[in-house]
């Protein structure tokens, strides 16, 4: 293992100082938790939202933080959701008396934190509702079972009920378009090398040199298929084709091309390109791209790739003011 | 048979002791199917659980089991953390009062507390979780006289079980038909559980 940390078992709270060092005017950390806040948190009368889940996907999470977007991030260990009286403490931080938002993504570690948190700020009387995000379209959906995991897209939800609540809407009206955006972002992932969580010191799959996985999860979760690696362009129809297929995007979209630590941005462009030349092809209209590393899964190479379909009130919010050091508008 | 405070004690003490002995076995059955965490996450969880209950005088069962069910829920993390946390504080509530535990009692804690992991995971029996072993345990407490060498036994071949099962629920069921051949680890966890219990129970029989 070669990665430039000191401790394995201090990496969440070396990372956070370091984070809110580099953004000392709006960040802050709650104390004794692994929570960080915006540092004019609660604002009173606003509706908050809060996010979270294993540490290692930089800048996922806390770097969604600021006005505009995320009010808290609850930072897990590395890959592991972090606990009920955490996600509780980011809670208590940031409710403004409007009610507090919680975004999740779908993997069951998360998902029970997070509710079960939700259940004891209920009780301290604390209006809470949540959403959780399902995007990968690598997993079959299906309600007998776990069902999609939530990757990238989970950006877009950040981003566009963090401006709906920016902009005074209730807590109603928060989930609703969050709701919105699950029902209308998918995305898809693959992977060319896997990555080592600081604490088990070796990875936890292995990819041959000539091997990629389409479909893997951000955690090294199974794909679709392995093989042999192919060009960027091939790589592009297989993510934005399966995309495609599950969901009509007729109309317009916004994309959002990821970076899962490893892969550099001119690889991000390439793909990109051949992105739009699929999406020119179907006649879907491109809105708005983002290109970079959103969400990323340590020093694993590879992709995902997001598409959301977008009407008058999800571009407005998406176009909306936001200082969020990883998504600023 | 009743249980009292130090029954209960010796019933986390000895379960932490298998779980830190298991510590990389438990993880190395979640490599193949989950995330590669659990004896990890346990056996830290545990540690913490002693170092509470060292720390701390007991009146009555129900405090011991809700100390327990704080700390797994803060320091484990996870599904587990959640899922057992859960467990223990519905155990908990339901023998609330009583410094002597009957049989009767217990094996009604036991039911609340499979209800409960049940409800928070949104899972059933079959679907290769924790669930496989506690639901057969639990069925043994209420269907006949429990002892400590047939509740080892129904634990044991609970958790073997979960080899023939295919995952629908938690991170093993992104791998569909081939997390058969694969011992659950959430299974292998609670049957430690139960067999640190069934040597509670033996070395009062």
């Amino acid at each position: 293992m070669k990665k430039i940390i000191n401790d394995p078992n201090q990496v969440v709270q070396d990372m956070i100082d370091g984070l809110i060092m580099a953004n000392p005017a709006t960040l802050k950390q709650v104390p004794e938790t692994f929570v960080v806040a915006r540092e004019d948190a609660p604002v009173q009368g606003k509706v908050a939202l809060v996010s979270g889940g294993g540490s290692g996907h930089e800048p996922a999470h806390a770097g969604y933080i600021g006005k505009g977007v995320l009010d808290a991030a609850v930072c897990g260990e590395v890959f592991t959701s972090p606990t009920p009286d955490q996600v509780l403490e980011a809670i208590r931080a940031v409710d403004g008396g409007a009610g507090v938002f919680l975004v999740i993504k779908n993997y069951t570690g998360d998902v029970l934190n997070f509710e079960m948190a939700q259940e004891l700020a209920e009780a301290e009387g604390i209006k809470v509702s949540h959403v959780i995000v399902n995007d990968d379209v690598a997993v079959e959906d299906s309600s007998f079972t776990t069902g999609r995991r939530g990757i990238a897209g989970t950006v877009f939800v950040h981003k566009i009920a963090g401006a709906k609540a920016e902009a005074g809407g209730s807590l109603e009206e928060v989930q609703a378009v969050a709701e919105k955006v699950v029902a209308n972002v998918r995305s898809m992932g693959m992977a060319l090398t896997p990555c080592i969580v600081p604490a088990a010191g070796t990875p936890s799959f292995e990819l041959e040199e000539d091997e990629m996985e389409i479909g893997m999860g951000i955690h090294g979760e199974p794909g679709i298929n392995r093989g042999s690696i192919t060009s960027a362009d091939e790589i592009a129809i297989a993510l934005t084709d399966k995309i495609l297929a599950d969901y009509d995007f007729s109309g317009e979209v916004a994309v959002l091309v990821n970076g899962l630590g490893a892969t550099p941005a001119m690889e991000l462009y390439i793909l990109n390109k051949k992105i739009h030349q699929i999406l020119e092809e179907q006649g879907i209209n491109v809105y708005k791209t983002f290109v970079g590393e959103y969400m990323t899964s340590l020093e694993m190479a590879g992709c995902s790739v997001s598409l959301l379909k977008v009407d008058d009130e999800l571009k407005e919010l998406l176009d909306a003011a936001s200082e969020a050091p990883a998504f600023r508008i | 048979m009743e249980l009292n405070v130090n029954d209960f004690m010796r019933w986390i003490e000895l379960t932490n002791e298998t779980i830190q002995q298991q510590k990389n076995y438990l993880t190395s059955l979640d490599q193949p199917i989950g995330d590669g965490d659990h004896g990890i996450n346990m056996a830290r969880g545990l540690q913490e659980v002693m170092n509470k209950l060292q720390t701390n005088e007991y009146q009555e069962p129900s405090e011991v089991l809700k100390n327990v069910s704080m700390t797994l829920l803060s320091k484990v993390g996870g599904a587990s953390g959640p899922l057992y946390g859960t467990a223990f504080l519905k155990m908990s509530m339901a023998i609330k009062g009583l410094n002597s535990v009957s049989m009767e009692d217990f094996t009604k804690g036991l039911q609340v507390a499979l209800d409960g992991i049940k409800q928070r995971g949104k899972s059933n029996a079959g679907e290769k979780t924790l669930i496989d072993v506690w639901s057969p345990v639990v069925e043994h407490f209420s269907n006949q006289d429990v002892t400590s060498d047939r509740l080892m036994e129904t634990a044991k071949r609970a958790m073997e079980e979960t080899t023939n099962t295919i995952a629908t629920k938690g991170r093993a069921a992104y791998f569909k038909e081939k997390s058969l051949g694969h011992i659950d680890p959430g299974s292998a966890s609670s049957f430690y559980m139960f067999e640190a219990l069934a040597k509670v129970l033996k070395e009062k029989e």
